[in-house]
């Protein structure tokens, strides 16, 4: 597509480790801001492969693509990068004449996955939710904040968060967390 | 650092073999004596044991003088053994900036090499100058500062204020930077349990038993409370010790269960929110850096079982506050639980069996009993029987008139209290050692925070937890339940209860078979009878404390009373009384007492104050907790700002932006260039030749949807139906009240979709906005919106060379005039990425803006940049694009507007889509206020003479003779030296500006000596300085 290669904040594919918990960059990914009724929103799960989640704050994954509810007529799509192209196309050509908008924002954001069994404690130094697994499942995301940066917080795993933030927000989560894992000496 | 802690604090090694305390035990208590510890207090070397309280170890070592009262400087002791004392206050330094003043030395727990001075003395605590005023107190009654610092007037600021402010405040702010670390954490948990007492265990075992998550959290280093000093009482069967070791053992062992020791609750929020600060390593000799000193808790609870005991109150009696006169309980705890005797030979004056207790577990340790002088006329019970037993010698139906010693009590007059109420013949009784058993008050501190009703107990004679506000619930001496099983059966029972109200059941209640001593708990409250003047000293001479650290006293109470300070809350602000960093635990009910007596009403009737957050002093670290530094605000930077940076730009703040200003040259002599210098040269190489600029900040949101022009119609007040694709158009939005709230360029990328742009400072709210009006207006529309402000990197190419610059990068795109004509946009490649290429221009310059993916903005730019360099391509700085947009009169929201501008008032009138039916702040724009022709319009201003830049927020007069406060016509909002005009230029919102050009007005300046004025001449001009035909645009 381009002979340019993308640049990031986050230069370095930089992992933080600590006693318990480890930060990770994340590569880029496709992403898309669907948003439309529910007429659209079959047209999109067809499209993209996965049955976009109706639940409130629940994400639904299939092989490489990952649908995470934001709203009751937002979601964001996770692929990867190569699918970019396709997933538009094919939204389109399936929708037909649906209203509905889709909005490329692969490059709006960046993502961590925060791991380990003191990922939830590493978090609550500046997320106010009960991160208990009772509370926010595995499965469950949110639109949330990390102290005065807005993220969305999913939980992929007991132990492992995956984080999206505007890509200008990202040095200060990195720099956030890494300021709560230095008590568990990383 | 001051000069007294430079020299206490020195360089030599505490451990320099100190004596051996002298007034430790040889056995016994709950410290390690095979852990001895070295300390310092007041720059000399003590003693100390692992386990032992700053307190406890300067007990051991015979030091009661710890510091001199707030007001009169009086020589004060320990009075107290937890977080309710008022007079031990020290300051606590590791260095320089790790010193903190007014810690509560029964709460400082001993480290080897700890040091520690005493405050609000000089030179000396044995010796201080301050002592003057307890001899002159007689001149400083209650309410000294508002009758004395009245006249004159003039006064108050230079004379006044400077001295009381020199001499309010305990111990010294310590000035260097807090080179600690401070951390938050959020916590949720079905029952949060305060205090670890018998009660709070009981309360803990019971919810962890259902299954509850839960916190308990204890303000002392060990868990147990009570329990750690209680010798006699057995609970199933085992030492109450041991049976606090198992309980602790098996709250462990429970997975949804967290033990916070040393950690306070100080303040109840609304929702059960509180907080909870952690102290984590002020207890190290040497901590880690990696480990935060403190920690805050936001703890969000279902359920609070609030455990947090009852403080012992003192007596209100003649000179009650030298050192070495202390609470009955506070020397038991030092004997048991510390091995520490308070004194040699005691007194006790009780009003209850918590002095027998105290004088038996002393006269066990061969302290010499002088006497137990009991308040009560016909006592009982199995503590007098023991007192008798062991020889104690009890008088019953006693006073405390007075106490003699200077830097410790070295006697105490007792006297009787006939029936009638006649106090006897005094009786002076030597002693080192006077012991208070005034009774109990349920520390209720968090309840009254919680908003919930106190309830006064005549039983108790205390106020206890009411009517709660919020879901929580007291148990065991913080609901007036002061004895063992009584605490641990009501412990159990809140547990019990609060699991089940946080939706978790399923405990099987544990009986605790206890043997404890039962023991009287009553109390008094009011001052002490007192002979009168005629057999004694003059009652209304002596000074019986009632709030020890703003020494306050009865006498102060009586005198504010007889002021007419009849409510309790003038009282207690007249006179300071509870209103210390202590908040009253020793002084509420005291102070009560004496209002009581001195109105003739009884406690409820006097009503009570309201405790207030933090239940003790806590540090600013742990409210600022990480965001300092780096972390104070995420600063957010643009893909270009590595480049920037590294060609020297100079950076502003923009909300939280970092936006490059300007780019100064270095000259040849390696001086680099000025603002001025860098903004005229960049600013004549836009009108000149090309320059670049990063806008990647702006805001930018996607509005998709067949309603999408319909919507963009109600949101802005331009119209928006007929613009085509590919084309865009300047928006302007308003909010309800017809005020200019935003404005910014719109592409139309198809028919559903628009590509919107907003200020880099409005980003957020208008997207709030939109959806809010989305959402609860204009529910039927289909329209969505998406954020897309950071998708996009933003590269402003600007000037007569711009599209020579950019041809040679884009693909599929033609930039000609013809094709790509002033306020087009067109989908294509550059450097192999998608963009999209806006013709748009903030500077009057032909210009471009290319929008290209973010994580591309670096490489597109340095293309662009190294594509340019036949041209002479500048980059540009916000200052430069500042100027340049000024020159062509173009506003800039926020700083032309103040949320007060109409779009007729800073010249937008001609955006306005006149045949649309509605748009926000339409109807608001009809108002007749809002079409007055004498509103402030924009204008421009060139000073008179040609050199002058006038200075943005200066106001505008018509004349410049007129006397202050001169009538004002409008004020600068923008002013700036232009390059290419070769004189300065200004806008202004004047009233009725557009109707002035040609005038000349005044701006009027502070000039030489204060208060005169200098007025500078400006001509009134239109807006528009450079090219007001535009032809530079169309190119």
């Amino acid at each position: 597509m381009s002979d340019l290669v993308e640049t990031a904040e986050l230069t370095e594919a930089e992992t933080i480790g600590a006693d318990g918990v480890s930060l990770e960059a994340l590569p880029p990914f496709a992403r898309f801001i669907f948003r439309g009724p529910e007429g659209a929103a079959q047209a999109v799960t067809e499209a993209f492969g996965i049955s976009l989640p109706r639940e409130a704050c629940r994400a639904r994954v299939a092989a490489d693509r990952a649908a995470l509810w934001l709203g009751p007529d937002e979601w964001l799509l996770l692929a990867p990068q190569s699918d970019e192209a396709a997933i538009a196309d094919e939204a389109t050509s399936r929708a037909g004449a649906l209203p509905f908008s889709l909005v490329d924002v692969s490059h709006r954001q960046v993502a961590f996955r925060l791991s380990g069994p003191r990922a939830a404690t590493v978090l609550s130094g500046g997320n106010p939710l009960d991160l208990d697994l009772s509370a926010f499942p595995v499965g469950m995301c949110t639109r949330t904040v990390l102290a005065k940066a807005e993220i969305v917080l999913w939980r992929t795993g007991p132990d492992s968060f995956h984080i999206e933030v505007w890509r200008s927000f990202a040095p200060y989560v990195r720099d956030f967390l890494r300021e709560h894992m230095r008590e568990f000496g990383n | 650092m001051p000069d007294s802690l430079t020299t206490t604090f020195g360089t030599t090694p505490a451990a320099a073999g100190p004596a051996r305390e002298p007034f430790r035990t040889t056995a016994g208590g709950r410290i390690d004596r095979a852990r001895p510890l070295a300390f310092r207090f007041d720059g000399k070397t003590y003693a100390g044991v692992q386990g032992d309280t700053l307190a406890s170890a300067l007990l051991a070592n015979g030091v009661h003088l710890v510091g001199r009262s707030f007001k009169y400087h009086r020589p004060r002791g320990i009075m107290t053994a937890g977080s309710d004392e008022p007079n031990a206050l020290v300051t606590v330094s590791r260095d320089a900036a790790r010193t903190t003043p007014n810690l509560r030395a029964t709460q400082v727990e001993l480290y080897d090499g700890l040091a520690a001075i005493s405050q609000n003395r000089f030179p000396s605590l044995a010796f201080d100058v301050g002592a003057i005023n307890d001899r002159i107190s007689s001149l400083l009654p209650a309410g000294f500062y508002y009758k004395t610092f009245m006249w004159p007037r003039g006064f108050w600021d230079r004379v006044y204020e400077p001295l009381i402010r020199s001499a309010a405040g305990l111990g010294r702010v310590p000035t260097a930077p807090d080179p600690d670390r401070y951390l938050q954490r959020h916590a949720h948990c079905d029952v949060l349990v305060i205090g670890a007492g018998p009660a709070g265990l009981a309360a803990a075992l019971a919810a962890a038993d259902a299954g509850a998550r839960v916190i308990l959290c204890d303000e002392q280093a060990e868990m147990g409370g009570s329990l750690l000093a209680d010798r006699q009482s057995t609970i199933a069967g085992r030492p109450a010790s041991a049976w606090v070791a198992e309980a602790l053992a098996e709250l462990a062992g429970h997975e949804r269960v967290t033990l916070l020791p040393r950690t306070t609750a100080f303040g109840y929020y609304p929702h059960n929110h509180l907080g909870l600060v952690e102290r984590a390593t002020d207890h190290l000799a040497a901590p880690s850096t990696e480990v935060p000193r403190e920690r805050l808790w936001q703890v969000r609870a279902r359920e609070v079982v609030l455990a947090a005991g009852a403080l012992e109150r003192p007596l209100t009696f003649p000179e009650n506050d030298r050192p070495g006169i202390m609470l009955a309980d506070a020397a038991h705890t030092y004997v048991a639980r510390y091995g520490v005797l308070p004194g040699r030979r005691a007194v006790v004056a009780a009003a209850n069996d918590s002095g027998y207790r105290a004088a038996l577990a002393l006269a066990e340790e061969g302290v010499e009993i002088a006497a137990i002088a009991d308040l009560r006329r016909a006592p009982s019970g199995a503590w007098l029987d023991a007192a008798r037993k062991a020889g104690l010698p009890v008088q019953t139906g006693m006073t405390v008139t007075g106490t003699s010693g200077s830097l410790r009590v070295d006697g105490v007059s007792l006297a009787s209290v006939e029936d009638g109420g006649e106090v006897g013949a005094t009786r002076d009784v030597g002693c080192d050692l006077l012991l208070m058993a005034g009774g109990w008050t349920p520390s209720v501190h968090l309840f009254s925070q919680s908003l919930g009703k106190l309830r006064f107990d005549e039983a108790l004679q205390a106020y206890v937890p009411g009517i709660a506000a919020q879901p929580i619930r007291a148990a065991g001496g913080a609901d007036g339940e002061y004895g063992l099983e009584e605490a641990l059966s009501g412990g159990q029972r809140a547990g019990v209860e609060a699991a089940a109200a946080a939706g978790v059941s399923g405990a099987s209640p544990r009986v605790f078979v206890t043997v404890s001593p039962p023991a009287d708990t009553s109390s008094v409250l009011g001052a002490l009878p007192h002979p009168t003047a005629s057999r004694g000293r003059d009652p209304s001479r002596v000074r019986a404390f009632v709030d020890f650290q703003n020494d306050s006293t009865a006498k102060d109470l009586k005198l504010a009373v007889r002021e007419g300070f009849r409510s309790v809350e003038h009282a207690k602000r007249y006179t300071t009384t509870g209103m210390a960093t202590d908040q009253g635990k020793t002084s509420n009910m005291p102070m009560l007492g004496v209002l009581s007596q001195a109105q003739g009403k009884t406690i409820p009737e006097v009503g009570f104050t309201t405790f207030r957050p933090p239940f003790t002093p806590t540090t600013f670290g742990i409210f600022a907790g990480a965001a300092r530094g780096e972390l104070f605000d995420p600063a957010r930077r643009t893909p270009i700002h590595p480049w920037a940076a590294a060609h020297g730009a100079v950076f502003e703040d923009v909300g939280l932006w970092k936006r490059a200003r300007y780019f100064p040259q270095r000259h040849r002599n390696g001086a680099a260039e000025d603002m001025d210098a860098a903004v005229a040269r960049e600013c004549l190489a836009v009108r000149q030749g090309v320059g670049i600029f990063d806008a990647t900040t702006l805001g930018k949101i996607e509005v998709v949807g067949p309603d999408a022009a319909e919507f963009m119609n109600r949101m802005y007040i331009n119209p928006w139906a007929k613009l085509g694709v590919g084309r865009c158009r300047y928006g302007v939005m308003l909010r309800e009240d017809g005020f200019v709230l935003d404005d910014g360029v719109v592409g139309r990328i198809a028919p559903d979709r628009f590509h919107v742009t907003t200020t880099t400072g409005g980003a957020a709210s208008v997207l709030n906005m939109m959806e809010d009006y989305l959402q609860t207006e204009w529910a039927d529309l289909q329209v969505w919106l998406t954020s897309v402000t950071e998708q996009w990197a933003v590269i402003a190419v600007q000037g007569p060379r711009a599209r020579d610059v950019l041809a040679p990068l884009v693909d599929g795109i033609d930039l000609s005039a013809g094709a790509l004509p002033h306020m087009a946009l067109a989908e294509g490649r550059i450097c192999g990425v998608p963009t999209r290429l806006f013709r748009v221009s903030f500077t009057g310059e032909l210009g471009f803006e290319v929008n290209v993916p973010a994580g591309y903005g670096r490489q597109v730019w340095e293309a662009i940049h190294e594509s340019g360099q036949p041209y002479g391509i500048t980059p540009y700085g916000t200052e430069t694009m500042h100027v340049l947009r000024a020159e062509k009169g173009f506003i800039i929201v926020g700083q032309e507007t103040d949320g007060t501008a109409t779009p007729d008032d800073v010249g937008l009138g001609w955006a306005i889509g006149k045949a649309k039916p509605d748009f926000v702040g339409k109807r608001s724009l009809t108002r007749s206020g809002m079409m007055d022709p004498g509103r402030k319009q924009l204008a421009g201003l060139v000073s008179a003479d040609g050199q002058t830049v006038l200075e943005e927020g200066a106001q505008l007069v018509g004349d410049a003779r007129m006397n202050v406060p001169m009538s004002v016509l409008g004020h600068v909002t923008s002013s700036y030296y232009s390059a290419v005009l070769g004189h300065p230029i200004a806008l202004a919102m004047l009233a009725g500006g557009r109707s002035r050009h040609g005038e000349t007005l005044y701006v009027p300046m502070p000039r030489g000596l204060a208060g005169s004025i200098a007025p500078i001449a400006v001509k009134v001009v239109p807006p528009v300085f450079y090219d007001p035909e535009g032809t530079r645009l169309d190119v």
